[in-house]
C-alpha cells in the first residue's frame, strides 16, 4: 500500500488538521505514515500546502507529477498545486460550480447548513466516499472522534457526513 | 502507558520525546520556526513521569544555552533547542563551552531553514558546529531525529563536549509514526565540582584546553559508531557513489529507488557531518572515480572529502542557495549518472497567496495610524507578525532580533548631523522581541542622545511561532505562574521619559498622541518617546478577547477607489466586481465585507476617506 496526497488551502482553513487526520487514519489502519506541513509566517493567511506520503516512504515530500490525489481548499489553488497530481491521479476540489475535476461546493454547502467552519470536513468527507483513498469510512469516522476537540465533535461528524452524502 | 506505544509525532515533538526519554532534567529554548514545537512537546511528556524536569522559554537563546550549559556542569542532562539565527545570539557560550566541555550529556538542538521559509538567513548551523569545533548529527526523518537524541546524549557524556542536534525545517515539520517508549530514570543529584582552571579557564588554560578539544574531535572522527552508513552498497562497477545528509538523504534514497537506480550507485548517508568520519574521509578518494554530495544547505561533507572527481556545489552540479527540493535531486542524480535529463515543464507548483496580518489583528491598526500620521516617516521594525506591516508600507527596515531600535537610533544620528530637520523616525517592535535584544538597544539609544519614537506592540505573547509566554506574561512554559515584568517599568528603568499607553484600534487618539511624541522628540530637552499598544493576539486562546463591537457594511459611497486595500490591507475586505447600470464609467466594482472572517473591530471606519464603511449595529456581541 503506497499513497501520496497534496492537501492544499489558505491559513485557517483548516489544511493542518486534514494532516493530522490522514495521518491519525494511517496509523490507525496499521500503515507507515510520513507528512509534511509549514509553519509560520505562511500560516497567516498564505496559500499553505501539505503532503501526506502513505507507505514505507523516506522522504516527506511529495514530487510534482507523483500525487495520486489532492484535495484543494479553493479554486484559485487549483493553478499552484494541481501539477503535483500525476497523470490519472484524483482531484477533489472544493468549488461553487462543477467543473473539470471532482468538485463539490463545501463552502456554500457549510454555510447554508450553518457550519461555516466544517468546510474542509465537508471536502473529506466527499473525497473520502469516491472510494480513490486509503482510508475506510469508518476509520476516518472513528479518528475524527478522536482528533476533534471535545465540542466540535459532533459538528465535525455532520460536516463529513454531509461531504459524503454530497458525492 | 504501555511499556511501548505507537505515536504520530512531529518532527519537533520526535526531538521532544527523545529528550524526555533519555532522562533530560533541563530544557530551555526561545520559540523560532522551525524549532519552536521541541520545547512545548516536552512539557507535554513530562506529565508522564514523576522525575522533576525544569522547562523554561528563556528570554533569548544566550539565556536559555546559559542556564543548560550549567545545569550539566552538576552532571545532568540538559538541552537547548533554537533556530538557527537563534544560535546566532547564543554563538558566544557556545563557542566557548568547546573548549571547556560538559559533564552531563548536553545537547544543542538547532533547526535551520533551507529555503528559507520563515528566517532571515539560509544558514547552515552545520559550519557553525565545525567553527566551533562541535560534533553535529543531522537526521534525515523525524523517527531517526528521536533515536540521535539518546546516541547524542552518550557522545556528549563520553567526551564531556557539546553535540549539536541539527534538523531541518522538513524534519521538523513532518510526522511519522514512531515508537515510543518510558523514560530512563536517571535520577541523578546536583554534584558541580568545581574546577577553576576549567570553569573559569583564564587565557594561560584555553592552549591546552584547546588542543584537548582537537584530540576529542579526532577522536570523534573515529567513532565507528558513528561513521556513514552504506545503504545498497555492492561496490557498483560503475564506481560511482552518492553521499547524502539529512532529509536530502531521504529524497535521494526514494529517487533513486524510483528511477531504479539502486544498484548502479552506493548510497552513503552521513549521519554526523561534522567530524566526518576520518576512516570514510580516507577510503572514498580509492572506492569511486565520481562522488556526488547532497546536503543542505551549504558544504559541510563536501570542504572535508579531501578526494578528487568530487560533485555537489563545488562543481556546480548543486545550487549554493535554496532548499534540496526532490526536484533539483532528481535533476542533479541524472546528470551525475549521465541519465537522459528530459525536457521539464516549467514548474506549475506556485508559492501563492502572500501573508497578510489577520482580521481584526491591533497591528494592523498601530502601523495604518503611523503611516496616516507619518506619511514620509522612516519606519524600522523587527522579527514577528508585525513584520508583515511592510505590505502597508509601515515597515521600512526588519534585521535581526531588537535591530530595529538600535537602527532607528542609527537613522538619527545619520539625519541629525546634516542639520536639516530629522524625519519622523517611527520604530516599530514586539513585546517578546523587546524582551530577547530590544532592551540593550533602548539603553544605548538614550545614553547616545538619539531622538525617535518606539512604539512596542504589546499582544501579550510570541504569536507568530504559537503564543509562547513572553516576560510580561506573569506564566512560565508549564503554565505555573511567574513574576511578570512590566513594559513600562522596564523602559523608564532604561532612561525613557515619555512612555504612553493606547488603544491602537482607535486611530486617531492614537494619531495624535504620535504627534505628540514626535514634539517630545524635537523638544531641546526631548529624547526617545515610548508608546506601548495593548491589544491581544485574537488567535491566542489563553488571551480574553473584546466582544464585537460593531457589525460593519459598505455603503454604496464606495467608489471601488481599493485604498482601504493597499493601504490597510485587512483579509475580510474584498473587491467585488460590479456591472451597475448609472455608475460612472469605469467604476468597476466596490469593496464587500467577508463577514464569516470580520471581527467587528470597526478600524475601517477611519480608514475610508468617502466614509463608505457604516455601522449596521453597534455593541454586537461576538457568535
Amino acid at each position: 500500500m503506497k499513497q501520496q496526497i497534496i492537501l492544499s488551502g489558505t491559513g485557517g482553513q483548516g489544511i493542518l488538521f486534514l494532516t493530522r487526520f490522514f495521518a491519525d487514519t494511517a496509523m490507525a489502519m496499521g500503515l507507515e505514515v510520513l507528512t509534511s506541513e509549514i509553519h509560520g509566517m505562511a500560516m497567516r493567511g498564505g496559500t499553505v500546502v501539505s503532503h501526506v506520503k502513505v507507505g514505507p516512504f523516506k522522504s516527506p515530500l511529495v514530487r510534482e507529477g507523483q500525487a495520486d490525489a489532492a484535495l484543494i481548499l479553493n479554486v484559485q489553488n487549483l493553478l499552484f498545486h494541481k501539477g503535483f497530481v500525476r497523470p490519472g491521479g484524483s482531484i477533489f476540489l472544493n468549488a461553487a460550480e462543477p467543473g473539470d475535476y471532482l468538485s463539490i461546493d463545501a463552502t456554500g454547502m457549510a454555510m447554508r447548513s450553518g457550519m461555516p467552519t466544517a468546510t474542509n470536513l465537508i471536502l473529506l468527507g466527499y473525497a473520502i466516499g469516491q472510494n480513490k483513498l486509503f482510508c475506510t469510512i469508518d476509520a476516518a469516522r472513528d479518528v475524527l472522534k478522536k482528533l476533534s476537540p471535545r465540542a466540535q465533535v459532533a459538528l465535525n461528524l455532520n460536516g463529513f457526513d454531509l461531504g459524503l452524502a454530497g458525492g | 502507558m504501555k511499556k511501548s506505544d505507537q505515536r504520530m509525532l512531529m518532527g519537533n515533538e520526535a526531538l521532544g520525546r527523545g529528550l524526555f526519554e533519555n532522562g533530560v532534567s533541563l530544557v530551555a529554548s526561545y520559540p523560532g520556526t522551525p524549532a519552536s514545537e521541541v520545547l512545548a512537546s516536552v512539557v507535554t511528556f513530562s506529565r508522564e513521569s514523576d522525575q522533576p524536569i525544569h522547562i523554561e522559554w528563556s528570554v533569548n537563546e544566550k539565556a536559555a544555552f546559559e542556564v543548560a550549559l550549567a545545569h550539566s556542569y552538576t552532571g545532568k542532562r540538559a538541552a537547548v533547542a533554537m533556530k538557527q539565527v537563534g544560535l546566532n545570539v547564543a554563538s558566544d557560550p557556545f563557542t566557548r563551552a568547546a573548549y571547556l566541555g560538559t559533564k552531563g550529556g548536553f545537547v544543542v538542538i538547532v533547526a535551520d531553514d533551507p529555503g528559507p521559509h520563515s528566517s532571515q538567513t539560509e544558514q547552515d548551523s552545520r559550519l557553525f558546529a565545525h567553527f566551533a569545533k562541535i560534533p553535529v548529527l543531522d537526521p534525515s526523518s523525524p523517527r531517526e531525529a528521536k533515536e540521535l537524541v539518546g546516541r547524542a546524549f552518550e557522545l556528549s557524556e563520553q567526551y564531556e563536549i557539546p553535540v549539536m542536534i541539527r534538523p531541518t525545517t522538513r524534519v521538523c515539520h513532518a510526522r511519522q509514526n514512531i515508537m515510543c517508549a518510558k523514560p530512563e530514570p536517571l535520577a541523578r543529584q546536583a554534584l558541580f565540582e568545581k574546577n577553576p582552571s576549567r570553569w573559569s579557564a583564564t587565557p594561560q588554560f584555553i592552549y591546552n584546553l584547546h588542543k584537548l578539544l582537537n584530540e576529542k574531535i579526532d577522536n570523534i572522527s573515529g567513532e565507528p559508531r558513528f561513521a556513514p552508513i552504506a545503504y545498497s552498497r555492492q561496490l557498483s562497477k560503475h564506481r560511482r557513489a552518492v553521499v547524502a545528509s539529512g532529509v536530502a538523504f531521504a529524497h535521494a534514497y526514494e529517487l533513486l529507488e524510483d528511477m531504479g537506480l539502486l544498484t548502479e550507485v552506493d548510497l552513503h548517508q552521513v549521519l554526523m557531518p561534522y567530524p566526518l568520519n576520518a576512516p570514510f574521509i580516507e577510503s572514498m578518494g580509492t572506492a569511486y572515480d565520481r562522488i556526488l554530495v547532497l546536503e543542505e544547505t551549504d558544504s559541510v561533507i563536501e570542504m572535508q572529502l579531501k578526494c578528487a572527481n568530487l560533485h555537489g556545489r563545488s562543481s556546480g552540479l548543486i545550487p549554493r542557495q535554496g532548499e534540496l527540493t526532490p526536484g533539483i535531486i532528481e535533476e542533479a542524480l541524472e546528470r551525475f549518472l549521465e541519465k537522459p535529463v528530459p525536457a521539464r515543464q516549467p514548474t506549475t507548483t506556485a508559492p501563492g497567496k502572500r501573508p497578510s496580518l489577520c482580521p481584526g489583528c491591533t497591528h494592523r491598526s498601530a502601523f495604518f495610524a503611523i503611516k496616516r500620521t507619518f506619511p514620509k516617516g522612516i519606519f524600522p521594525s523587527d522579527i514577528g507578525c508585525y513584520t508583515l506591516g511592510m505590505n502597508m508600507g509601515a515597515v521600512d527596515t526588519c534585521h535581526c532580533m531588537g535591530a530595529c531600535i538600535s537602527q532607528g537610533a542609527g537613522f538619527y544620528h545619520s539625519y541629525a548631523q546634516d542639520g536639516r530637520p530629522v524625519p519622523p523616525i517611527v520604530v516599530t517592535i514586539g513585546d517578546s522581541t523587546f524582551f530577547h535584544a530590544g532592551i540593550t538597544g533602548l539603553i544605548n539609544a538614550v545614553i547616545q542622545g538619539a531622538r525617535f519614537i518606539l512604539v512596542i506592540l504589546d499582544n501579550s505573547t510570541t504569536a507568530m511561532t504559537g503564543h509562547q509566554p513572553t516576560p510580561h506574561s506573569g506564566i512560565r512554559a508549564d503554565g505555573t505562574p511567574a513574576v511578570a515584568i512590566s513594559i513600562p517599568d522596564m523602559v523608564s528603568a532604561c532612561g525613557v521619559r515619555f512612555i504612553r499607553g493606547c488603544d491602537p484600534n482607535d486611530v486617531p487618539a492614537m494619531s495624535s498622541l504620535l504627534q505628540e511624541a514626535d514634539q517630545y522628540c524635537r523638544n531641546e530637552d526631548g529624547g526617545v518617546a515610548v508608546i506601548i499598544t495593548k491589544g491581544a493576539c485574537l488567535l491566542d486562546k489563553r488571551a480574553t478577547k473584546p466582544g464585537r463591537a460593531y457589525v460593519m457594511d459598505v455603503s454604496d459611497a464606495c467608489d471601488g477607489c481599493k485604498l482601504c486595500l493597499t493601504h490597510f490591507e485587512c483579509p475580510a475586505l474584498n473587491f467585488v466586481e460590479t456591472q451597475v447600470q448609472g455608475k460612472k464609467p469605469g467604476a468597476k466594482g466596490k469593496v464587500a465585507i467577508d463577514q464569516s472572517i470580520c471581527t467587528g473591530c470597526g478600524v475601517c471606519i477611519h480608514v475610508c476617506p468617502k466614509q463608505a464603511f457604516t455601522v449596521v449595529e453597534e455593541n454586537a456581541t461576538r457568535q
